[in-house]
């Protein structure tokens, strides 16, 4: 079974009379451990495409299924604990509190989720290790470089352990030197295993993951399967090798 | 996310806007200032018109007064007898609801010694049982025998305030003089002191002095103020200027001595009663005024004054003072809360995307609610807090502006409503934001720019 079956989806908003289909009957599933990248023009569905995936907004029609869990009828309080432990988001704006430290940032999700402070401190302190960027857990995300600000938005994604990492347009704030040192990190995670859904409008980003859907004006328009194989099988290594 | 991380994080959130946060916190401030401080007014008020009752006799004392006869005793009016020593034999011996009868003299005399005068606020031929009305304490020496007042003796109890001008107060002399013993002169007729009473004061006076005690003396330029009008409760210093002698003696030296065409006159200038018990105080008045009409020969020149007009009227403007004082508190109150719900909107709109990132990474509503809640009751209650300090500050400034004996008196019962109030205050104008941020669409507040 896969992590995440999307079944039918639409999502239908009416603006003065108008009816944009932002999503038009959208089927799609995604395995565990796969890199996958959904590419697109702005304006083509990507953005709610992720947030009906990432369980932050509901579609208008069809079904969704995460790890198991039908989602669309979900109380909004399961929606929260679902986002807060299953999920990790990855903004184009980075999303980070300014008030707080990098440190208290990445411990967010783990404040919501109950877990005691010694352990959130640990906790938190090995993922913002694991972006590499520990020496400034201190620091206000006001101090911090586009990167560096983006690596501690993912470490925040990956602090509560979660099954799927989605991230919206990562590298679209970030010059492209430090846009490829951040595609390198999701693929550096993606090798360890973890599942990445990777949202762009450029091409060239697309070109890294194993696996790419094209969306235009909310359909998926196109799979790209560089596996070639079924979609149950993991990536194959070879294909991540720069 | 446990409640003591919230309210931190609500401490945080007003620190970081300290400016705005007072500003916010200015009525509840204000509020809180005034609901205190008005009780501790009306605690102090409260607390000076009981001691003056208690200073003047208690609760119990029942002061017969003259009174102009009836309208349809008018013809008879020349007739009316006036409180005598008849009346207290009679009531003595006839009225047991009555537990004390205290006749008093009261004599206008000047006191004199060694050069010193004073006009005693009180110069009364009395019986012991004055000591019982009027709740005086004997400290030094002894009250007047039977012997006394059998044969007129010229002897007489004062009060601390007699001594002090007489003989010199102990601020002035650094000792305390107990003149019994002594000679002074009523009226140049020269009289021994037998006693005189303790020194009577209200519990801030005693306090003040208590203080200055132990603190040594400052060299004060000009003359000595503190023992000056307006300074001390009038009742007890009415009370320390007081002088008794035996009835008799006021009788026969002073009395009968004088007169018009040589008739002395009989009249007593007060006939003070004291009840039973208050329960029977109904049952007890009209036995007295049985006896009373009997001895006046129907002629009705005498009522009663009760202290429980007194006590009634005391309660009725506290009442009344609560009420206003209460009055203007709420409405502080109220525009402090008013601002808190201001202010917390203009947060959340301010956070609307903060609030939306907390919620994607899995905030859920109650614990977005929980948190702009509190953060609404700390603003009220650091609100709160500071207005307790204020109203400290308010308190002794208006003890600096009215040194009464009616100093306010800051209650722990007060303290503890104005916070109680503010928390609630608080609780009411963070529920609106609270579940307006709760509501916020993720998806919205993200996008939000
Ligand atoms: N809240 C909304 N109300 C109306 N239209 C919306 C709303 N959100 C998105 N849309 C529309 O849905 C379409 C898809 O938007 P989006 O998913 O953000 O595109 P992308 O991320 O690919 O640029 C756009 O045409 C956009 O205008
Ligand atoms: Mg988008």
């Amino acid at each position: 079974m896969a992590l995440v079956e999307l079944r039918s989806v639409s999502k239908i908003y009416h603006l003065g009379g108008e009816e944009i289909r932002a999503l038009d009957d959208v089927s799609l599933d995604i395995h565990e451990g796969e890199f996958i990248s959904i590419i697109g023009p702005s304006g083509s569905g990507k953005s709610t495409l992720m947030h009906i995936l990432g369980c932050l907004d509901s579609p208008t029609h069809g079904t969704i299924q995460l790890d198991g869990r039908m989602i669309q009828d979900a109380s909004t309080r399961e929606l929260a604990a679902i986002r807060n432990r299953k999920i990790g988001f990855v903004f184009q704006f980075f999303n980070l509190l300014p008030k707080l430290s990098v440190l208290q940032n990445v411990e967010l999700p783990m404040i919501y989720s109950g877990i005691a402070t010694r352990q959130r401190h640990q906790r938190a302190l090995g993922a913002l290790q694991a972006v590499d960027l520990a020496n400034r857990a201190k620091h206000r995300p006001s101090q911090l470089s586009g990167g560096q600000q983006q690596r501690a938005a993912i470490a925040r994604a990956l602090v509560n352990d979660p099954r799927i990492i989605f991230a919206d347009e990562p590298t679209g704030n970030l010059d492209s030197h430090t846009g490829e040192a951040i595609l390198a990190l999701f693929r550096r995670l993606s090798r360890e295993g973890r599942t990445i859904v990777l949202v762009t409008h450029d091409p060239e980003i697309a070109a890294v993951t194993p696996r790419r859907i094209e969306i235009r004006d909310g359909k998926i328009a196109e799979k790209v399967d560089l596996t070639l194989a079924g979609l149950d099988r993991p990536p194959a290594p070879a294909v991540l090798a720069p | 996310m446990n409640l003591f991380n919230t309210i931190l994080v609500g401490l945080k959130e007003v620190w970081a806007h300290k400016f705005r946060s007072l500003l916010t916190m200015l009525g509840i401030i204000l509020g809180v200032a005034s609901l205190v401080g008005m009780a501790a007014i009306i605690k102090g008020m409260e607390n000076g018109m009981k001691e003056t009752m208690i200073a003047m006799g208690g609760a119990d004392k029942v002061l017969l007064d003259d009174q102009d006869v009836p309208s349809y005793q008018e013809h008879l009016a020349d007739q009316a007898p006036g409180r005598t020593m008849v009346d207290v034999q009679a009531l003595r011996r006839s009225a047991p609801l009555l537990r004390v009868v205290s006749p008093e003299m009261r004599l206008e005399v000047l006191l004199s010694r060694a050069g010193k005068y004073v006009r005693p606020e009180e110069c009364c031929g009395v019986w012991p049982a004055v000591i019982d009305m009027n709740l005086h304490t004997l400290e030094h020496g002894r009250f007047f025998t039977d012997l006394d007042e059998e044969t007129a003796a010229p002897v007489c109890v004062i009060g601390t305030g007699i001594r002090d001008a007489l003989f010199g107060s102990p601020e002035e002399t650094g000792r305390e003089i107990v003149p019994v013993g002594e000679l002074i002169n009523i009226n140049r007729q020269p009289f021994t002191i037998v006693g005189m009473f303790a020194h009577y004061e209200g519990e801030q006076e005693k306090r003040a002095r208590e203080l200055a005690k132990n603190q040594p003396a400052r060299p004060q330029a000009g003359p000595d103020r503190r023992r000056g009008w307006g300074h001390s409760n009038w009742a007890f210093r009415r009370k320390n200027l007081t002088v008794y002698m035996p009835l008799n003696t006021a009788w026969i030296r002073f009395r009968a001595a004088s007169g018009y065409n040589n008739i002395p006159d009989p009249r007593l200038s007060d006939i003070d009663l004291k009840v039973a018990s208050l329960e029977e105080l109904e049952p007890a008045l009209q036995q007295a005024r049985n006896v009373l009409m009997l001895t006046h020969r129907g002629i009705e020149d005498f009522s009663f004054r009760t202290q429980e007009n007194n006590l009634d009227n005391i309660n009725q403007q506290i009442r009344n003072a609560r009420l206003s004082g209460g009055i203007i508190a709420g409405i502080s109150l109220l525009v402090g809360g008013i601002g808190i719900m201001n202010i917390m909107l203009a947060s959340i709109n301010e956070r609307i995307r903060e609030i939306g990132i907390c919620k994607a990474v899995g905030a859920s509503a109650p614990a977005v609610f929980t948190q702009i809640l509190v953060e609404s009751v700390v603003i009220a209650l650091v609100g709160a807090l500071l207005g307790v300090g204020a109203s400290y500050g308010l308190v002794q400034i208006l003890s600096l502006m009215s040194p009464s004996a009616n100093a306010p008196v800051v209650t722990a019962w007060a303290l503890l409503l104005a916070v109680a109030f503010s928390a609630a205050v608080g609780v009411l104008a963070g529920i609106y934001p609270a579940v307006r941020a709760a509501r916020l669409n993720p998806i919205q507040a993200l996008r939000y720019e």
